[in-house]
């Protein structure tokens, strides 16, 4: 080594990493580009050539049939554009319901498999083996055409206190109806939550302050349901039911679910549910067996010890895989095309496809509608996973 | 699901297809060396697969005679059986040759979506069935009923229209195929099945028990059914319309399949120009000189077709009606062969 550090020779350009690495992701994302648009636009000539439309024009063309299910104003007069509306609010419908029941179904069922009772476990263990083993498209049609098929015609409808009527139409259930001064009950209602609220959190500092406990649960039920419940008889009870009653085909009034609603509800429920029940085991299994024996040690009775203890360390291994499961059910809810139910894939990408014939515009919503909601979902989720993932102080 | 797969067929298809079908329909055939016919998956009377597997049915027929007059072979078409979602998109993309499945002829299918429609083989009319047990003799007492239909087809629309103009309350009940329509009607989730009135005769023969329903008299729409092409090709557009109209002028000429081969010696000029003892009239068709004569030896003139597939001679019984030839007072008419 006699000469001084000798400067490197610049390598060239196609041997320098940074350079080279710049170049090949350029051309890679040139690539893309180019196909992406050489398909796009090869389609649109080729459909120019068929015949086929491309444009948005069918968005406000009247949708000249019906939905048997509209939560929004819509008739047979309405544009295509209120098609996509009613499909969406029924998707959403039938997965908010289904995320909600199935969550409960599936925190009971997988506390119920940890439970030291022997029947209350193995009966769980069925459940959760027999449904999550069986395809769900098999169950929907299973509680479509097996169970509710077999219900009688609503001239033979079983009737419950003559106020609920299970017929192969579907239930019928007496509605509300809100006469006027009930609005003053809402308000009630409102400023008993609110109270409610408050109290929890003044007593939750009293606690932290001074130690003494306050009974949280029955005052927060008193303010919720005592104003409302007030107000409701002041105001000389301004509520009247809309009983269902048999008329010609079929039974009018009253609310009615229908049998495609009712079958893919259950369905989709009773499925995740099984998922949810594993997870939730799985989750409660993860928390060491230290952390209730030292609560244990310090006193704790089994109630507090779950709910201060074991859930809070048990959510942090739930909530990922729960994710999963909802953005499961909301895209699993297109097999209602199976039964009928009118959800969006069935209402939109199906029959107004089929009419209109701008097949590839409306898949391409369609597919940009489930997309949002799943990442809404997982949105949403990861948000709360946030505050409940472990707090390092 | 079949038909989002088919759906995302044709869009995958037009991503990278470079050209569209083009060229002369019946020489592709020639060469493959069948016709390639979309029909019903199963609809007595109009395209059924029977119990060894060979198609029946008056579109499956006319697809029959297709077949004839191209090869003299009846046997030479595949069919694909095609529900009502899937059926445009099925000719669209070129997979079949000719749809021949009950299909409505519209303005908006024949502009909007670049099809032709053939001849009328059939003038159809949309209908309602109902349980005999409710005692309703007319579609004006369907107030809040609960009719199956279904999805896709023009019926769908019809009943819409149908209640609206009336200003009755009613639900409809959608199902992607016919079979599960018919099956949710036969087990009581609707008082009421709504399709074309031959396919109400249709299939009301699979119900468990087909007197106890009954088919209302209203006809609430106009449904003509005939064969429909892709447009753009005129020589394939031509032999559909003429397959139709040789069956039809044989029947108004008193030629059947049992007695063509003796009226090849008819002096009658009509009948001499139909049968090609005289003149050339299939090859304007690219067809060849017996081009009449091979259909009409082969699957027989349009009065044989009916009655053997929907008319007295099939489980049916459907009446000619409006379908009867012109000098019966019917719609069914042919231009000339001169």
């Amino acid at each position: 080594m006699t000469a001084a550090t000798r400067e490197a020779p610049r390598p060239k350009i196609w041997n320098d990493p940074f350079w080279r690495g710049l170049i090949l992701q350029a051309a890679l994302t040139i690539a893309v580009v180019a196909l992406v648009w050489f398909a796009a636009s090869n389609a649109v000539e080729n459909m120019h050539k068929r015949g086929i439309p491309t444009d948005f024009s069918f968005w406000n063309k009247p949708a000249s049939f019906d939905i048997n299910q509209t939560l929004i104003p819509y008739s047979a007069t309405s544009p295509n554009s209120q098609v996509f509306w009613v499909g969406l609010v029924n998707t959403l419908l039938v997965a908010g319901l289904g995320i909600v029941f199935s969550t409960f179904i599936g925190f009971a069922v997988g506390a119920a498999r940890l439970s030291t009772n022997w029947l209350v476990a193995r009966l769980a263990t069925i459940y959760v083996e027999g449904i999550r083993n069986v395809p769900l498209l098999l169950q929907i049609i299973f509680w479509y055409n097996v169970v509710l098929g077999s219900l009688p015609n609503p001239r033979n409808a079983a009737p419950l206190l003559d106020l609920v009527f299970l017929a192969n139409r579907g239930l019928f259930v007496p509605a509300p109806v809100f006469k006027p001064g009930f609005g003053a009950v809402w308000i009630a209602l409102a400023v008993g939550v609110a109270g409610a609220l408050a109290f929890r959190r003044w007593a939750a500092r009293r606690q932290r302050e001074t130690g003494a406990q306050a009974p949280v649960g029955w005052t927060m039920a008193a303010l919720v349901v005592g104003p409302p419940l007030l107000v409701f008889f002041a105001e000389g009870m301004p509520l009247g039911w809309d009983i269902p009653k048999l008329k010609g085909f079929n039974f009018a009034g009253g609310q009615r679910l229908s049998p495609e609603f009712v079958a893919l509800l259950l369905a989709l429920t009773l499925y995740t549910a099984a998922f949810i029940a594993e997870i939730v085991r799985s989750g409660i299994r993860a928390v060491n067996k230290g952390q209730s024996e030292a609560a244990a040690a310090l006193g704790l009775r089994a109630g507090p010890t779950r709910k201060l203890v074991i859930m809070p360390q048990a959510m942090r291994v739930i909530i990922p895989p729960l994710i999963n499961q909802y953005l499961n059910l909301t895209k699993n809810s297109t097999l209602a095309v199976a039964i009928g139910y009118p959800d969006l894939f069935n209402v939109f990408a199906g029959t107004t496809l089929n009419n209109t014939g701008a097949a590839v515009q409306i898949i391409f919503m369609t597919m940009a509608f489930y997309l949002a909601v799943s990442l809404v979902t997982s949105a949403v989720m990861n948000a709360y996973n946030s505050r409940m993932s472990l707090k390092e102080r | 699901m079949k038909r989002f797969f088919a759906t995302s067929a044709v869009a995958v298809a037009s991503l990278v297809a470079t050209a569209a079908i083009a060229g002369p329909t019946l020489d592709q055939v020639k060469k493959r060396g069948q016709l390639v016919c979309g029909s019903n998956p199963g609809l007595a009377g109009f395209g059924l697969p029977d119990d060894k597997g060979a198609w029946t049915g008056y579109d499956v027929d006319f697809c029959r005679a297709m077949a004839a007059t191209i090869f003299n072979d009846p046997t030479k078409v595949r069919f694909v059986p095609l529900t009502a979602k899937d059926r445009f998109t099925a000719l669209q993309s070129g997979e079949i040759d000719v749809l021949s499945r009950n299909t409505t002829w519209t303005q908006s299918r024949e502009v909007g979506q670049g099809f032709e429609f053939g001849p009328v083989t059939y003038y159809d009319g949309q209908g309602f069935m109902v349980r005999k047990k409710l005692n309703v003799s007319s579609a004006l007492e369907l107030t809040g009923a609960s009719v199956c239909v279904q999805q896709g087809t023009t019926t769908e629309l019809n009943l819409a229209d149908f209640f609206r103009t009336h200003d009755m309350k009613y639900e409809s009940v959608v199902f992607a195929t016919s079979d599960e329509a018919i099956k949710a009607y036969d087990t009581g989730r609707c008082d009421a099945f709504t399709t074309d009135m031959s396919q109400l005769y249709a299939e009301r023969t699979k119900l468990g028990n087909p007197e106890d329903h009954v088919v209302l008299p209203e006809v609430i729409s106009k449904e003509p059914l005939g064969p429909a092409v892709r447009q753009g090709d005129d020589q394939w557009f031509n032999i559909v319309k003429w397959t139709h109209y040789a069956m039809l002028i044989a029947e108004e000429l008193n030629v059947t399949s049992k007695n063509v081969d003796d009226k090849l010696k008819d002096p009658n000029p009509e009948i001499k120009r139909l049968l090609g003892t005289e003149g050339n009239f299939g090859e304007g068709l690219g067809l060849t000189q017996d081009w009449a004569y091979r259909i009409i030896k082969a699957v027989g003139n349009y009065g044989e077709v009916f009655d053997r597939n929907l008319g007295d001679g099939s489980k049916l019984k459907i009446k000619r009606g409006i379908n009867a030839l012109w000098t019966a007072k019917g719609l069914q008419y042919a231009p000339p062969i001169r």
